[in-house]
């Protein structure tokens, strides 16, 4: 391959790129920040060698997996991905909790509702006369 | 680290471990397979690069991190730890979508009782306000109709926008 179509991991270690080269595929040229990211993260030899462990059909996967560790590691060198995840399992958790709040309200407004529709009319049915309602029983006065 | 044992990073690496190893501290003998596998996915190198440009008190983070995601990719070369955020990000989308069903539900039952009896006559004395204003029932409808059509359910693979140069 000549200078010219250098993949971007050939072109940044200042290497030949061979027909062979493990990364062309998944490093053009077109991206060169997405290598350095990963080169500076992992380092060449180490994405080598882990894309090699990975069967060919799933390599574009597992490169684009690692550029965005690698992207995530340089955005948050402290928590990197795992940062994400973190705040994943908090936002399950808010909405497992709201979500459980919201299901009471709908069981609670079903109860209502069966027991209105139980007695549709009872207020109509029954009344009390204003005078015995505020007096009290003549046995305690 | 004088007669000390060296952390488990200079004795993978079998050099003299000194007092001011960056890696013992976060790396200690007792603990061997950590280091081992950070030094497989990353490398002693880029980690040390990597814990000297972060401030002391947060290297200890930074370092159970890079171990967690290491453990990842070893588990899972192909997703590593891109894998789980997958996982996580659908089952957010899915307990939303519940969500917005139960909201929706509250809100037609509410929609209900309003209609079948008039405020008057409601025996209810201790009657809570409802949880949604007037103008967010709309808001619940509508946020559930765009969530329903949105595809946010669905399995998206991650997009290759995160570089571009």
């Amino acid at each position: 391959m000549s200078n010219s179509t250098r993949c971007a991991a050939c072109r940044y270690l200042r290497r030949r790129c061979t027909e062979d080269c493990v990364l062309a595929p998944y490093f053009p040229s077109t991206h060169p920040d997405r290598f350095a990211c990963v080169h500076r993260i992992f380092g060449a030899s180490n994405v080598c060698r882990m894309l090699q462990l990975v069967p060919v059909e799933q390599r574009g996967q597992a490169a684009d997996s690692i550029a965005y560790e690698a992207y995530w590691r340089m955005r948050d060198p402290v928590y990197g991905c795992v940062g994400i995840i973190t705040r994943l399992q908090q936002e399950i958790q808010a909405t497992q909790r709201e979500l459980a709040e919201t299901r009471a309200l709908v069981a609670m407004n079903a109860t209502e509702d069966a027991r209105q529709r139980e007695m549709p009319a009872a207020w109509d049915l029954v009344s009390f006369p204003a005078d015995d309602f505020h007096q009290p029983p003549p046995s305690l006065t | 680290m004088g007669g000390s044992s060296p952390c488990a990073s200079c004795k993978l690496l079998r050099r003299r471990c000194t007092k001011g190893c960056i890696f013992a501290p976060f790396f200690p003998a007792d603990e061997p397979h950590k280091f081992a596998i950070v030094h497989k996915v990353f490398g002693a190198s880029n980690v040390s690069k990597m814990l000297q440009e972060i401030p002391f008190h947060q290297r200890a983070d930074a370092a159970s991190s890079l171990v967690y995601e290491a453990s990842a990719r070893m588990r899972d070369p192909v997703y590593g730890c891109v894998g789980a955020i997958s996982y996580l990000q659908n089952q957010v989308s899915q307990l939303q979508m519940q969500l917005a069903i139960a909201q929706a539900e509250i809100l037609c039952m509410q929609m209900q009782q309003g209609g079948a009896l008039p405020s008057s006559q409601r025996p209810n004395t201790d009657e809570k306000p409802s949880p949604f204003a007037n103008n967010s029932h709309l808001a619940s409808l509508t946020r559930l109709m765009n969530f329903a059509s949105s595809g946010a359910v669905t399995q998206e693979p991650l997009q290759r926008e995160y570089i571009r140069a």
